[in-house]
């Protein structure tokens, strides 16, 4: 065939989110498309969006199941407010997302699917496709299903079959409008399917047939070209903040010399941690399924006791469930990481959808004086070194560190520079010595105020530890009054302590200012995007996100001092920025916040940023 | 006492005595307390079990029982109510080499951690299970529990309780627990020897004390283990022996047609021969089940190593995977993983 010539426009930066039916695969074909992308060398962000049900009725808005992927040629941090490119397999999907879609956006749909009975499922009262509705979109209407049959025709397989690879000759027409190859798909397949050849020979017919077609009709009359993003040397993958926290927890028990153990139960969001985690036993790792959350973190109590690395990962109403047993931890004095991969609440509330509504429960919810270390990871990417860090955090400073994520780090992907073993720090655990006659269960390092890790098994070192308040030092039962507030004081110190070990506060942008904006956790992308946009229109903005929250960088009482305002943004109804109100008083914070199960849109931030700059 | 065949754990290579468990701690349980003698039974088992005295290490949760840990010397961990059989099995997991002793009480056990006791039992963990069954809630003084006889009235049940008690053998059986024995807490011997046993056990080995409790239950037990009562109400089971009991052993079970039935040697042309003889290594939990739930009037109460059945353990089977994930795996540490599957460079 001989090749057309295209116009091709240069983007720096397009946001495509794959739709349909949950069941219709669309997150396999967005997260093919999104690899093959990244092999491309293009910097990409994904987030799938699927609904709670596993197969909610068909056509129907419930059951719509989405995959958005951002591209860019530059370093993208979101995976972006509004689409570029739509590709809606039924009308259920059309109408659910179109609001999303910019205007003039291109989207793509199978009008095999708009049918009179799917639109009314949908809720469709004439069809989109006709009535004038979509008038100012790029439509591209292609009877998809009946040309995935047809280009199957000779392959001998049922229509059913044939049919679920509709969403392959999308991916073809995406490749068309990409000015992409489709064979990179191809080498994926093959890789992928080697043990089934027909499967990989059924992706290329399709693929192909999409590409073919969309080259035929000359479906737009320019096509997009992202091209491959300046990128920092090194080896890469694409990583989704769940796996990256699994990693990164294997990685600090391999540095540590301690093994890993996870104690878990499964639960939305956080279930992809156990199950990666179960999965490398061939590094050592003792994955354990608890019969409930309060068993997860007991065994990894336990565990911790005996010597390993100890973990559990969960969700909030999960760490509900956890709270007593943290407080052992605590009074313990032993090292345990608890990953929250933050959802929607309070109780079961939203659990497929993100938000930051834990931090008070984290920092506070325990009965007793009960401090534990808090930490928060921004990107998919960082989950690997938070995971990491909490883990050295707890085990060299002997107390809990909860790692606070959320779903959409969680689900989401970012690419992973992968580092090497020999670069990451060293974690040196406070390991007691057999036979040192000198020690004792509760004697501290005078500089973490950690006590040592004797574990069983050690000669010379028999113990008891247990929920009941310690006498200093030597660790027996004692409800003496001044030794009870002593050790009180002791283990908030011991938290306390931790700001020496690490990292100051920074700014992103200059140190003074009219605005600087505040925020931690998985909100990095969207604030830092916003604050970008205003400080390329000169504005005196700059961004300071917070990944240590108790104890908080010794330095953040003194950065807010060089702005006229300071606004704390995030996914709550203000717990971080009350809890600087309580740690910094002195400060005015001024704050944004949405509770709507939904990350924040970039456009939103910076309309609230301009709107505190205009006030006087 | 037969020798171990579990060489897991490791072993001392001096003689250990009573005096290497004793712990400088003060016991606080009232005077008259059956947990003393529990006390004094785990102190002489331990340096009969041979292991190093390092590799003992005891779990707890809440209650009176729980204070166990601190009145004995080995490593020891007092947890929180209701949660020693989760601690234990994280402990065991974690570390197969240590031998694992949980001390729990009724409440502790089958309320508030009724869900953690019959998942142990059920994945098999191989920890030794010390059950204080004193039907009443102690430490928080006298409150109705799960093994309370329906109708006792408690402080929380004024006119009598309406619950039916759990029957803890039973419960064991349907966990599909691999061990159980039933001890009286005045017979030291008895109990040494179901815990020597349970120790010998690969598997969750469940110990049911019945233990008085002098102020908030005071002889609750006596009808079956009291000195007038337990000649007719206590069957001492031996392994390969027949099931006997009274005075001169003059009665025995005998396996009927709809169940276990009580004879009298003598009489109706009964002998010895026809009295059940017990295998506590059967697999088959039938005669075991059966066993556990008998119960005076009309019943001996069974005592000793009632079922000892070998099935694999959790604890075993962890260490299997990782061994053969190990020697399969092309991932063998962290750089592997990390650089497994799709990666590209960017120079």
């Amino acid at each position: 065939m001989a090749k057309k010539k295209r116009s091709v426009i240069e983007t720096e930066s397009v946001v495509v989110k794959f739709v349909g039916d949950s069941g219709d695969g669309m997150q396999f074909t967005g997260g093919l498309f999104s690899d093959s992308s990244a092999l491309a060398g293009v910097d990409i962000a994904t987030f799938p969006d699927f609904p709670s049900e596993i197969r909610a009725p068909q056509n129907t808005i419930a059951g719509v199941s989405g995959f958005q992927v951002h591209l860019g040629s530059e370093k993208i941090f979101t995976t972006g407010d509004m689409v570029d490119v739509l590709i809606a397999m039924n009308p259920a999907s059309l109408k659910a997302n179109l609001k999303w879609a910019k205007k003039g956006a291109t989207i793509i749909v199978d009008t095999d699917a708009f049918d009179d009975k799917s639109l009314e499922k949908a809720g469709y009262k004439s069809d989109p496709l006709d009535d004038g509705s979509l008038e100012s979109f790029r439509m591209i209407k292609a009877p998809i299903t009946t040309l995935t049959k047809e280009s199957l025709k000779d392959m001998g397989i049922e229509n059913k079959t044939a049919e679920r690879s509709k969403n392959m000759f999308s991916l073809g027409i995406l490749y068309y409008i990409f000015n992409r190859d489709p064979k990179t798909a191809f080498a994926y397949f093959e890789k992928k399917f080697k043990k089934d050849p027909k499967v990989v020979e059924i992706n290329k017919i399709v693929i192909q047939s999409g590409y073919n077609y969309a080259d035929t009709i000359e479906v737009l009359e320019s096509v997009i070209q992202v091209s491959a993003a300046r990128m920092k040397k090194g080896t890469y993958r694409n990583i989704t903040g769940n796996i990256a926290t699994a990693w990164g927890l294997l990685a600090a028990a391999e540095k540590s010399g301690r093994p890993l153990f996870l104690g878990s139960y499964p639960i939305t969001p956080a279930t992809e941690i156990l199950m990666e985690l179960s999965k490398h036993k061939s590094l050592g790792a003792k994955v354990f399924q608890a019969e409930d959350e309060i068993a997860g973190i007991c065994s990894a109590i336990g565990a911790s006791f005996t010597g390993s690395m100890a973990c559990t990962s969960t969700s909030g109403p999960g760490l509900s469930l956890k709270s007593e047993a943290i407080g052992l931890a605590v009074i313990t004095e032993l090292p345990l990481v608890i990953v929250n991969v933050q959802r929607g609440g309070p109780s079961t509330g939203l659990p497929t959808k993100s938000e930051q509504s834990d931090l008070y429960q984290a920092l506070f919810g325990r009965n007793g004086e009960c401090p534990v270390i808090v930490i928060a990871a921004s990107t998919a990417e960082n989950c690997f070194y938070y995971a990491y860090t909490a883990a050295k955090l707890s085990m060299e400073h002997m107390t809990p560190c909860i790692l606070l994520t959320d779903g959409y780090l969680g689900f989401g992907s970012t690419l992973f520079r992968i580092p090497k073993m020999a670069d990451m720090p060293a974690i040196i655990p406070p390991m007691a010595e057999p036979n040192d006659t000198t020690y004792k269960p509760y004697k501290r390092d005078p500089k973490t105020l950690a006590r040592q890790w004797a574990i069983p098994g050690m000669e010379g070192l028999r113990h008891r530890i247990g929920g009941l308040e310690k006498e200093d030092i030597i660790g027996t039962v004692s409800t003496d009054p001044l030794n009870h507030q002593k050790m009180v004081e002791y283990r908030a110190e011991k938290v306390e302590k931790v700001a020496d070990y690490i990292p100051l506060q920074e700014i992103e942008g200059e140190q003074t200012g009219d605005l600087l904006v505040v925020s931690w956790g998985g909100t990095y992308g969207a604030v830092h995007s916003a604050v970008q946009e205003l400080q390329q229109q000169g504005k005196k903005v700059s961004h300071a996100h917070f990944h240590y929250i108790m104890p908080l960088p010794k330095n953040t009482g003194e950065i807010f001092g060089g702005f006229k305002r300071v606004v704390v943004c995030e996914l709550n109804s203000g717990q971080f920025v009350n809890y600087l109100r309580m740690r910094h008083p002195s400060n005015v914070y001024h704050q944004f916040n949405k509770v709507q199960g939904m990350p924040f849109m970039i456009n939103e931030l910076s309309t609230k940023f301009n709107q505190l700059l205009e006030e006087k | 006492m037969s020798e171990f065949v579990n060489m897991t754990i490791e072993r001392s290579n001096v003689q250990l005595n009573k005096a290497d468990f004793e712990s400088d701690q003060m016991v606080k349980w009232c005077p008259g307390c059956g947990a003393h003698a529990i006390l004094a039974a785990v102190e002489r088992v331990f340096p009969k079990i041979g292991y190093r005295k390092e590799n003992f290490c005891m779990v707890s949760g809440i209650g009176c029982s729980s204070r166990f840990p601190y009145y004995v010397n080995t490593y020891g961990i007092h947890g929180i109510h209701g949660r020693a059989a989760a601690i234990g099995t994280g402990v065991k997991i974690s570390n197969p080499r240590l031998s694992v002793w949980i001390a729990s009480g009724d409440g502790d056990s089958l309320a508030i951690g009724g869900n953690h006791f019959i998942h142990m039992i059920r994945r098999n963990i191989d920890v030794n299970y010390i059950l204080f069954n004193n039907q009443i809630y102690g430490l928080t003084k006298g409150q109705y529990s799960p093994t309370t006889p329906m109708g006792k009235v408690t402080k929380t049940s004024p006119q009598g309780t309406i619950e039916h008690p759990f029957t803890v053998g039973e419960l064991v059986m349907g966990a599909q627990g691999t061990f159980y024995a039933r001890v009286p807490d005045n017979n030291i011997s008895l109990m040494t020897d179901a815990m020597f046993e349970a120790a010998k056990h690969d598997g969750t080995s469940i110990m049911e004390i019945m233990q008085n409790c002098i102020i908030f239950a005071d002889k609750a037990h006596f009808d079956v283990i009291g000195k007038d009562a337990k000649d007719d109400n206590m069957l001492i089971l031996k392994n390969g022996a027949p099931m006997l009991f009274g005075k001169n052993n003059e009665k025995g079970l005998k396996l009927g047609e709809t169940g276990l039935e009580v004879v009298e040697i003598g009489k109706n042309g009964t002998s010895v021969d026809d009295i059940l003889v017990h295998d506590p290594y059967d697999k088959d939990p039938g005669i075991h089940t059966m066993l556990a739930k008998l119960a005076p009037p009309n019943f001996p109460m069974v005592f000793g190593v009632i079922r000892s059945a070998m099935f694999p353990t959790y604890d075993d089977l962890v260490e299997e995977q990782i061994k053969y994930a190990k020697e399969t795996s092309k991932i063998k540490n962290v750089d592997d993983l990390l650089n497994s599957g799709d990666t590209w460079e960017i120079n």
